[in-house]
């Protein structure tokens, strides 16, 4: 095992004999970084049954080897659909959702019986259903790729899309509970056997949305404006959408009970808000908003109750989980003492006792993790995230188009946001709220619509990084795809579309 | 036994940490492969701007045009890596470069590559392009770092 630890630092080297003449596409140091996670997934494969079961089972390989087979696949993908596109991103991605998969496992293997453990098949339990989820997830956002070749046709379909965002947001929340309430929060959509999170997939449509009516009103909402206190504030009848996106969100929050949710939706407009106008007073009276918001239903709660005692409840564990530690605050307590005992370096992978947060597989697994790789892992795992979200802005400053860069800054932007509020939560800095950690958390909604995203910013870093007049290696596939739009596009100039 | 998995365990996040730093390399690699030439032996010398009007001569010589900088408007911080095909500018859709700004017209302009150099060309647009402080009309050869203004928008010919 200490052999594996080696070698390692080796796969950065082949990147750099790509092409010299034409502009590099990169490809070969994903390849190198995808080599480099499958090499620590598979260290941590072994230890976690070194230390679970006591023994490296024969088969510990077998779940990664999948995992690379799954990986190596969208990385050829890519060499095909999007040639240009950002080297690291995928790499990223596969890190951390290996990592879940393999804690999932682990969590698989500590339910076991102690003598059962070393015969526990890994075409099983939720690892294995998780592994399944990624192959799903990774074939959409492929798919997702070949359908849209280039990422300014979405905006033609902006209405549709935000229509669609709307509708689906709304679903859980009309439905009974009885087929969209899962621990007190409504965000299901429930089906015999399975339930999918329409959310999830909703952020993506409102982000196109978003993005398409603020390139048009970008002008209007950075010049109009008045000038209170230094800070330009924009006229009261631009504010209408603004005010419209935060009811909205208020009534996730009360109808669905889901702080974490309405905080999404509402920090991805007032982002895309700040990037399309670059006026600090959006952040300001967003944040105003939202506190206002939050402030209001929590003494709403306090006082009224009803739709609003949920959030209160929230509210006061947060501010003092230790005060009902047995009952109502005992899953952030649970998650507090599981990162502390973690500390700085964690008991080692496998060898913590993650089962006794509550939800562990799900909302908590950041804190499980947390205990076995302590704080030395997990921040690792949160510079990850971070490098991934820079990747995103950067696609989205180089990305040539308006409506591109708005995209790009909301979906990267929108990743990070859901990791604070997720990790805010676990880590008592924010009240705790039901939302997933992406490509960590079991379930199929979160992992598919975050890699539907990731599918999404390659696209637009693919687009960033071609150069203006470089070969059109990947052939004809964006003119007929663009096709179904109806949009005004001369034949003479498809060419140029195809390059781009 | 134990041992072997302490090391492991430790051993992981070492190579967690490699990792995050092996990414951080790979942007910064891409970085300056981005925003200076793409041949290393240049790189002390052309950090400064100073450096284009200095020797106008020796620039224009020796260095082609390898990126399309935008510095103002909109869209600054963009930049665009040249091949062969021309460059139009304007507030069309199917532009290579899509300006929203109100001062450019849907086909504004346009950079057309001959034999190494790149030339701006007007395409009888509302506003006028101009090349540093002269308006532009017929095609014009365009130097390094002069800029092109369009509207509100600036940009510039880097190697």
């Amino acid at each position: 095992m200490t052999a594996t630890a080696i070698p390692s630092p080796s796969p950065t080297n082949p990147g750099d004999g790509a092409g010299a003449p034409r502009p590099r596409t990169r490809r070969n140091v994903e390849l190198g970084l995808l080599l480099f996670v499958a090499a620590i997934l598979l260290v941590y494969a072994a230890v976690v049954e070194g230390n679970a079961i006591g023994e490296v089972t024969p088969d510990f390989w077998v779940q990664v080897a999948i995992l690379a087979v799954i990986f190596g696949a969208a990385h050829v993908a890519i060499r095909f659909v999007a040639p240009y596109a950002d080297p690291v991103i995928l790499p990223a991605v596969a890190l951390i959702n290996g990592i879940g998969i393999g804690f999932l496992r682990r969590l698989d293997i500590g339910r076991a019986k102690a003598p059962l453990r070393a015969d526990l098949s890994v075409f099983g339990g939720d690892g294995f259903r998780q592994l399944g989820w990624t192959a799903a997830a990774i074939v959409g956002a492929v798919i997702l790729m070949l359908i849209v070749r280039d990422h300014r046709s979405l905006s033609r379909y902006a209405y549709t899309l935000g229509l669609a965002g709307i509708v689906l947001v709304l679903i859980p929340a009309v439905l009974p509970a009885r087929f969209s309430s899962i621990n007190g929060a409504k965000l299901w959509i429930k089906f015999p056997g399975f339930s999918i999170q329409p959310g999830e997939f909703a952020k993506i449509c409102l982000l196109v949305f978003f993005a398409y009516y603020l390139v048009r009103k970008r002008e209007v909402l950075s010049r109009a404006s008045k000038r209170i206190l230094g800070i330009d504030f924009p006229r009261g009848r631009d504010l209408g959408p603004v005010v419209l996106v935060w009811l909205l969100s208020l009534m996730v929050l009360i109808f669905e009970k889901d702080l974490g949710t309405s905080l999404m939706y509402f920090g991805m407009f007032v982002v895309t808000l700040y990037i399309a106008t670059v006026r600090v007073s959006w952040l300001i009276l967003g944040l105003g908003f939202f506190i206002g918001g939050a402030f209001l239903a929590y003494f709403l709660g306090k006082t009224v109750g009803g739709p609003f005692l949920n959030f209160s409840e929230r509210a006061t564990t947060w501010l003092d989980p230790f005060a009902d530690a047995d009952n109502k605050g005992y899953q952030l307590v649970q998650s507090l003492l599981g990162l502390g005992t973690g500390g700085l370096t964690g008991t080692g992978p496998g060898a913590g006792q993650p089962l006794n947060v509550p939800e562990v597989r799900t909302d908590f697994i950041f804190s499980g993790l947390g205990e076995e790789i302590g704080l030395f892992g997990l921040t690792a795992l949160l510079v990850i995230y971070l490098l991934l979200v820079e990747r995103g802005l950067r696609a989205a400053i180089n990305v040539r188009d308006s409506f591109g860069k708005l995209f790009a800054g909301g979906l990267a932007f929108t990743l990070g946001l859901q990791v604070f509020v997720i990790v805010g939560g676990i880590s008592q800095l924010i009240p705790l709220t039901g939302q997933t950690t992406p490509f960590l958390s079991a379930g199929g909604s979160s992992l598919v619509a975050n890699w539907l995203l990731i599918g999404l910013l390659l696209r637009i870093s693919d687009a960033s990084r071609r150069p203006a007049g470089g070969a059109p290696s990947i052939g004809l596939g964006g003119a007929s795809s663009g096709g179904g739009g109806g949009a005004p596009v001369q034949i003479q100039e498809l060419p140029t579309e195809v390059v781009r | 036994m134990e041992f072997v998995i302490t090391v492991a365990r430790y051993g992981l996040l070492v190579l967690l940490w490699i990792f995050v730093f092996t990414v951080v390399g790979v942007i910064r690699r891409d970085l300056f492969a981005g925003s200076q030439s793409s041949r290393i032996v240049a790189a002390p010398r052309g950090v400064g701007a100073a450096t284009a009007p200095g020797r106008p001569a020796k620039v224009k010589r020796g260095k082609a045009a390898h990126q399309l900088f935008v510095t103002a408007g909109s869209l600054a911080g963009t930049r665009i890596t040249l091949g062969e095909a021309p460059i139009t500018i304007g507030r069309a859709e199917d532009s290579t470069l899509v300006i929203t700004d109100d001062y450019a017209s849907a086909k504004h302009a346009r950079l057309v590559p001959r034999a190494g150099q790149w030339y701006l060309e007007d395409l009888g647009s509302t506003n006028g392009t101009y090349l540093d402080k002269t308006k532009v009309g017929a095609p014009t050869p365009v130097p390094l770092g002069v800029p092109i203004r369009i509207g509100r928008t600036s940009l510039e010919l880097r190697p």
